[in-house]
């Protein structure tokens, strides 16, 4: 069953079509990468399936659900309850420490329970440092406090903005390790990355062009 | 850091605002009052006189008086008038109460002192230099009786006053001596009244005093009473107007601190935007943050409002202001919707922000 749709989707920013009828599918328990160079569309592409902007054109279904005649709020609410989202520049709040920034989601999605953030944090490997400050963690710790707070919600669909971009060898290693897991638990993962070697560990890769789907690599 | 930093300096500018908001409300509130005393020294205020006839009986008089609250009323001073002669020269001859006349018409400038004997007189400045008698001398005074008789006493000179008006051709003397002159008592021709009271105040007491004794008019001396309401209004309207700016600094203050604080946040906005908060957990953070801004603000500056209008009342009136009980409370609403008046433009700033800048770094 697919969980993400998006059918003849386009998007034009004056004259530029930064995607062109893309059509793409991803199956529930997936593991996709969309790899790109820069300007073929993968930031407007993610910000599509992360309901964080509507196609000028198309359909996208999420869990089916179709969004793209969603409001501004009822797509806020679709991203709270179904998108789990990894970022590249982690984006952890400096002020919290690591527990609280993973409660941050839990508030704002229904009410923050410090058992179940710190369980999240130990999925991680980070129950010892639940109560560090993002400063006080390294690059690689970070991320995946950013993947425990993405976690904490039980998304059905995990949206990681190159999450190894920011990581040495060995963080990249541990990262993918967590994919690895949360795929054989059953989660639908979507990365984008230029990273040929994260790339590799996805069933398919998406390879955008000038916006439109190039090519699809299955393993 | 930085931001504590901002936070505090909203919250000064806040707390200066509510300072001199309640400060300057305290001071306006009580300007009546401290001013009322002032006032007092430009003579008296209302002026009772028969509403038919010549005179005025004091009993009718005194009655109507009894209606003026005790601590509003600072003097009451009777005159009676009487035509005497001095030497064949006609004069007018005031006959009042000295204790009462000092307090009604607190600016007269009198050289000598005023009569404690009976037979003393005091002279308006006029008669002492058109006659060149000079302070201790005697004088002839002679007139009529109320039933026509003629009467003359020596008296003596024991001061000259000087009032700035026609009173300065005057012989003033205790109004028992007048009385025991002419043979006749307990009237007068007016009866002036020194009350601290606003104009409102004094014609809604006119109107009373009328109902309660018919036989007296009170009448508002309106050059007296409309110059103290002049002033006032002026004052008011001065605080009101110094009170407005300084609310409105406050506001471009906190609203541009909150603006900044919006703009370095975005961020972290955008970050709480696509973990999913509403717009509406968005604005009611930031309006959180102005209400506990506004709060601590506005009680720093009640504090501290009292402070500064207790130090301006003491070294401008010499004496403590009265605050009312609900100004405090008032100045802390009013710094609290200021405040988030002021977050207004910030908070759809921060609404404005879209959760899409956290990817790429953007």
């Amino acid at each position: 069953m697919n969980i993400l749709e998006l059918k003849g989707v386009s998007m034009i920013y004056g004259a530029v079509r930064a995607l062109d009828d893309v059509s793409i599918s991803v199956k529930e328990g997936e593991w996709a990468a969309i790899m790109g160079p820069s300007g073929s569309g993968k930031t407007t592409m993610m910000n599509i399936i992360g309901c964080m902007d509507r196609p000028t054109s198309g359909s996208v279904f999420l869990d089916g659900e179709e969004l793209s005649s969603l409001s501004p709020s009822q797509l806020t609410g679709i991203r709270r309850d179904k998108i789990g989202l990894i970022f590249q520049q982690f984006h952890l709040i400096s002020y919290l420490t690591a527990l609280e920034n993973v409660m941050v989601a839990q508030y704002y999605h229904s009410m923050i329970d410090e058992k179940e953030a710190l369980s999240a944090l130990e999925r991680v490997g980070l129950q010892d440092r639940a109560k560090h400050l993002p400063r006080q963690l390294s690059g690689g710790e970070q991320q995946r406090v950013c993947i425990a707070r993405a976690l904490i919600n039980y998304p059905r669909l995990i949206l990681a903005d190159e999450p190894t971009g920011n990581l040495d060898e060995t963080n990249e290693g541990i990262v993918i390790d967590i994919f690895r897991r949360l795929h054989g638990e059953g989660s639908t993962i979507i990365v984008v990355t230029h990273d040929p070697e994260v790339a590799e560990e996805a069933e398919r890769t998406i390879y955008l062009e000038h916006g439109r789907v190039a090519n699809v690599v299955k393993r | 850091m930085r931001r504590k930093s901002r936070m505090t300096v909203a919250l000064f500018a806040v707390a200066i605002g509510a300072t001199v908001l309640l400060g300057m409300t305290a001071i306006s509130y009580d300007i009546p009052r401290q001013m009322g005393r002032e006032f007092r020294s430009y003579g008296a205020n209302m002026v009772l006189v028969p509403s038919s006839g010549a005179r005025l009986e004091i009993s009718d008089a005194m009655r109507a008086a009894r209606l003026i609250p005790p601590a509003s009323l600072v003097g009451l001073t009777p005159y009676r008038y009487e035509m005497v002669r001095v030497n064949m020269q006609g004069y007018t001859a005031a006959g009042t109460n000295f204790d009462e006349a000092a307090k009604t018409s607190p600016y007269w400038s009198v050289t000598g002192h005023y009569p404690k004997d009976p037979l003393d007189v005091m002279i308006g400045s006029d008669i002492a230099e058109f006659t060149k008698l000079p302070l201790g001398a005697a004088m002839s005074l002679s007139g009529r009786t109320e039933e026509g008789n003629r009467f003359a006493r020596d008296v003596r000179i024991s001061g000259i006053v000087r009032t700035g008006s026609a009173e300065d051709g005057f012989i003033f003397m205790k109004l028992e001596t007048l009385e025991e002159m002419t043979g006749s008592s307990g009237v007068a021709e007016l009866v002036e009244v020194s009350v601290t009271m606003n104009e409102a105040e004094l014609t809604s007491l006119a109107a009373r005093m009328r109902e309660e004794a018919p036989s007296v008019s009170p009448n508002l001396v309106k050059r007296v009473t409309q110059s103290e309401a002049t002033v006032l209004t002026k004052l008011q309207s001065l605080v009101f107007l110094v009170s407005s700016v300084v609310l409105v600094l406050t506001m471009i203050c906190v609203g541009t601190t909150m603006m900044t604080v919006v703009m370095e946040r975005r961020k972290e906005i955008g970050l709480k935007k696509a973990l999913g908060a509403g717009n509406d957990s968005i604005s009611a953070e930031f309006l959180a943050e102005g209400l506990i801004l506004g709060a601590a603000g506005g009680i720093l500056g009640a504090f501290f409002g009292y402070m500064f209008a207790q130090a301006v009342s003491m070294n401008v009136f010499g004496r403590a202001v009265s605050i009312n009980w609900y100004l405090p409370f008032i100045s802390v609403l009013v710094s609290i919707l200021v405040t988030m008046a002021a977050c207004m433009l910030p908070v759809r700033r921060a609404a404005d922000v879209e959760p899409a800048i956290v990817l790429r770094g953007e």
